[in-house]
């Protein structure tokens, strides 16, 4: 009973990593229909922020790791919106060049990484509590599940709220739904894309910087891998849609979790990849999308 | 008599298929100017052109100024209202949600009219927008143009699937909006068009084949005949325009 | 998503004329300038020269034949890519699916099973043919990005699989080394480079007649039909899906022959063949080469793992290490670079390196014509 406990509380952390990494995803797909494979550069991003910045912060004592995440987050919104500006903008509505473009900044940001600090994982000082465990119902969770959970529960929250009580975030679900027609009131649809394409480098970072508390360890590649979970994420659970991404964040971590622990290692994650392609062959309508 | 609006040779390519081949009109300033012409001939592709949801070459001048070659929200917020085809409201917003979206910033809105015209969303206003009926749908593709000083209306079949009485609805909602903002009103619906409209241009084959009043336009039983294919003099609604969604 | 790369491989095509049917001296030259090169090749290791800086040593000894085999063979597969993406205009994110079970299974049937050479062959021919099949029915139920996705997503399960290691048959993040006790003596040893080379060279030349032969019959037409309007291909009568499915198939087969053929040249199979990473260099590839034009994906190809190799012995080099950190770091890791240049391409020259060499023939065309219409 008590290794269940475990697998569940586990697989929602892990769940909850995914949501971070995917939300952003979710939206950017969503509003943008942009398929941004530079995603996992936000995020490793972010890692290698908070973890350069971490040793300069050792007088704040307890306030260092917060205050690393929040450096994490801000190099992650600050790289999102200059992406988008830059090299997303002028390619407005030709999006086969736009993935190509994100799929050659991730291939660039994973070397420059490399070269920068080297192809090998390096520890991540992670605060001394997410390595105790706290004990429930016989089972020993790692204390940094608690933190994915609580992170992923206040971004959540927070994406709510944007998207529901803010006129940014209404021309944000309007243009999910039909960025034409948005165009066609008045108003100028591109400016609100550099705003989620921070908030997704934010919201990613913040996956990356938790994420190597999670592994332990920060390295190059690690975006790269986490992305294809992000992606299935994000085709499950729909785009565009918060609500859904959070759903299916779940659903993946705790499928992954439970396959791989009570069938056969390593046949969870297989699963989930060949749920992505279940879904994308039953339900497509999600991808092919609108014309914008 | 000013021109609000005036296309000259306005060309539109899509896919290789030459919609709009030179279209060429002038639309006065105040009332409804209906286009008329039979399916495909380019009706919405030049509303769409006048709005650049599509590319174009020629030129469009709105109230003396060029609009050709401006973004779509620019021309939006130079005044001119778009009311589509399928109304393209939004579903997943409530009725509130749509309009607080069409309000333009810095603008004090006019919910004032919008309610006056149709109370009924005022009632329904927290009601998901995908819910309502055809006709309610309509009514709110109709007021969100309403709520800012738009000068000119592009409406494109708005009485598409409506039942009889809603069609009369929209004609007078149509009618009265006419008597302070200019329409430029795309209809099938002859009768319709007679009651309201004050110029018809009729395009065929991407042009512009006649332009004139529309009283006189719809009294020239030949003339109808020969421009828009319709079979049989009887102008009155016709039977078998079977409404898709049935009154509510 | 329609119009799938269209722009990109519309310039090439445009560009470089590969569509062009026309007689006359363009003709001619199309043919001989690549003859030429085809017998420069052939006879490249008994030829003593050198290219400092682009070749580790003379032409002809073992380390620049190894490289060229590398070069050639990576220009074969780049090519298969381009049957999809370039010719058909279906973005694949699982083509190494392919590259990689090509090598996989000669590897597994050389090493584990001991089978010999021909039974190796036979079963990358049979895997090349039905893998590509299966994979292709199933995905292209679906369009454009899903597609897309769904390659990504089968292509990543076979490779986390082989990662697992079942059974102790795939040799997990080790991979596999070839068994070179069941490869004729001919393709094993340094001192038999030029073998493994004119073997790349083949597969290289393979590749090239069967998709120019194909483009320029009716299969080419429907793919180029496809990529540029697929909803009009419906209305003419001809079936899309079949088309498809064969680029998909022709991709596939050549891409698990290319696999085979680099695990002779390489001597192993390992997951990297199996990777997005390998994928995603092909799309690089033939964006910078040109999709959808004759030469384009090839010279993309030979292109990259060239610039990979060298960057990668310059990032050594005094010269590099002289630069301040800024520009030395980025520069000593190749696929930065090459990710710069694929960008760089994307936006100011979308035809790729084909487009460009066509601008600049057109150019020197005019000049000449110009000349000669001057009094």
């Amino acid at each position: 009973m008590s290794s269940l406990i475990l697998i569940l509380i586990t697989g929602v952390g892990l769940g909850a990593l995914y949501f971070l990494i995917a939300s952003g995803l979710s939206l950017i797909y969503g509003l943008m229909h942009v398929l941004n494979f530079a995603h996992g550069a936000f995020l490793t991003a972010g890692a290698y922020a908070a973890w350069v910045v971490t040793p300069q912060l050792s007088g704040l004592g307890g306030w260092a790791f917060p205050v690393a995440v929040l450096v994490g987050m801000v190099t992650g919104a600050l790289i999102g919106a200059l992406v988008e500006l830059l090299l997303i903008r002028p390619l407005y509505r030709r999006h086969i060049e736009q993935v190509l473009v994100t799929v050659g900044l991730g291939l660039m940001a994973v070397a420059l990484f490399t070269g920068i600090w080297g192809p090998d994982p390096h520890p991540f000082p992670r605060p001394a509590w997410t390595t105790r465990t706290t004990t429930i119902g016989g089972a020993a969770i790692p204390n940094d599940r608690f933190l994915l959970i609580g992170a992923a529960g206040l971004l959540l929250i927070g994406l709510v709220l944007l998207l529901r009580h803010t006129r940014i975030g209404l021309i944000i679900r309007a243009g999910v739904e039909n960025r034409t027609m948005v165009q066609a009131l008045g108003i100028d649809v591109r400016r609100t894309f550099t705003l989620v394409f921070a908030i997704g480098g934010a919201a990613a970072a913040l996956g990356g910087v938790l994420g190597s508390v999670y592994l332990g360890s920060v390295s190059p590649g690690q975006g790269t891998a986490l992305l294809i979970y992000a992606f299935i994420v994000v085709v499950i659970g729909g785009f565009g849609s918060i609500g859904g991404t959070a759903i299916a964040a779940l659903v993946v971590a705790l499928v992954q979790q439970l396959a791989n622990y009570y069938l056969y290692s390593g046949i969870g994650d297989v699963s989930v990849v060949l749920l992505l392609a279940a879904v994308l062959l039953i339900k497509p309508a999600g991808l092919t999308g609108r014309t914008a | 008599m000013t021109d609000i609006l005036r296309l000259t040779g306005v060309q539109v390519r899509i896919a290789g298929s030459h919609i709009l081949q030179g279209i060429d009109f002038a639309v006065p300033e105040g009332g409804v100017t209906a286009v008329l012409g039979r399916n495909g001939v380019g009706k919405t592709t030049t509303l769409r052109a006048i709005l650049a949801l599509v590319p174009s070459t020629g030129m469009i001048e709105f109230d003396g100024a060029r609009i050709d070659g401006m973004p779509t929200h620019r021309i939006v917020r130079s005044g001119v209202g778009y009311v589509p085809e399928d109304r393209e409201i939004f579903a997943s917003l409530t009725v509130e949600e749509n309009l607080k979206l069409a309000e333009v910033p810095g603008v004090r809105p006019d919910y004032d009219a919008v309610h006056e015209l149709f109370p009924e969303l005022h009632q329904r206003r927290k009601q998901r927008a995908g819910t309502l009926s055809g006709g309610q749908q309509q009514m709110v593709a109709l007021a969100r143009v309403l709520l800012g000083p738009a000068r000119l209306l592009l409406v494109d079949e708005p009485t598409k699937g409506l039942a009889p009485k809603l069609v009369t609805e929209v004609g007078d909602v149509l009618a009265r909006v006419a008597e302070r903002t200019t329409v430029l009103l795309v209809e099938q619906s002859l009768p319709l068009v007679r009651r309201i409209a004050d110029m018809a241009i009729v395009i065929d084959n991407g042009r512009v084949v006649h332009t004139s009043d529309a009283r006189s336009l719809l009294a020239d039983e030949s003339l109808v005949n020969s421009l828009l294919g319709v079979a049989g003099t009887d102008i009155a609604p016709k039977a078998h325009r079977a409404p898709v969604i049935g009154a509510d | 998503m329609t119009n799938l790369g269209q722009t990109l491989t519309d310039r090439a095509v445009a560009a470089t004329g590969s569509q062009r049917r026309g007689t006359g001296p363009g003709r001619i030259r199309a043919v001989l300038i690549p003859l030429a090169v085809l017998v420069l090749l052939i006879f490249l290791p008994w030829l003593g020269f050198s290219i400092p800086g682009v070749l580790p040593g003379p032409v002809n000894s073992p380390g620049s034949l190894q490289l060229l085999a590398l070069c050639l063979v990576t220009a074969g597969i780049a090519l298969s890519y381009d049957v999809l993406f370039g010719r058909t205009g279906l973005l694949s994110f699982g083509h190494a699916l392919f590259v990689g079970a090509g090598a996989y299974s000669a590897a597994i049937a050389l090493g584990r099973w001991g089978a010999g050479i021909g039974v190796a062959v036979l079963l990358v021919l049979a895997v090349g043919i039905t893998l590509p099949l299966i994979v292709g029915a199933i995905s292209l139920r679906v369009k454009g990005i899903a597609f897309a996705m769904v390659t990504l997503a089968f292509a990543q399960a076979v490779a986390i699989t082989v990662l697992r290691n079942p059974g102790g048959l795939t040799g997990g993040e080790e991979g596999l080394s070839l068994n070179r006790s069941r490869l004729p003596a001919l393709l094993s040893g340094v001192v038999n480079a030029p073998y493994r080379y004119w073997l790349a060279l083949a597969f290289c030349v393979f590749c090239v007649l069967l998709v120019s032969w194909l483009t320029a019959a009716r299969t080419g037409h429907a793919w180029a039909a496809v990529r540029e309007n697929e909803a009009r291909v419906e209305v003419l009568g001809l079936s899309a899906y079949r088309a498809k499915l064969l680029a998909v198939v022709v991709g596939g087969f050549l891409g698990t022959l290319g696999g085979f053929i680099q695990l002779i040249i390489i001597g192993g199979a390992n997951p990297h063949l199996l990777s997005t990473e390998l994928t995603l260099s092909l799309l690089v590839m033939v964006v910078l080469g040109g999709s959808g034009s004759r030469w384009g994906p090839i010279i993309g190809g030979a292109l990259y793992v060239l610039l990979d190799n060298r960057l990668q012995e310059l990032s050594t080099s005094s010269t590099i290490a002289e630069l301040p950190a800024a520009l030395r770091i980025p520069l000593s890791q190749p696929v930065f670079v090459l990710g710069l240049l694929f960008i760089l391409v994307v936006y100011f020259a979308p035809g790729g390196i084909a487009a460009i060499s066509g601008r600049v023939r057109a150019r020197w065309n005019s000049r000449v014509t110009d000349k000669a219409a001057a009094p």
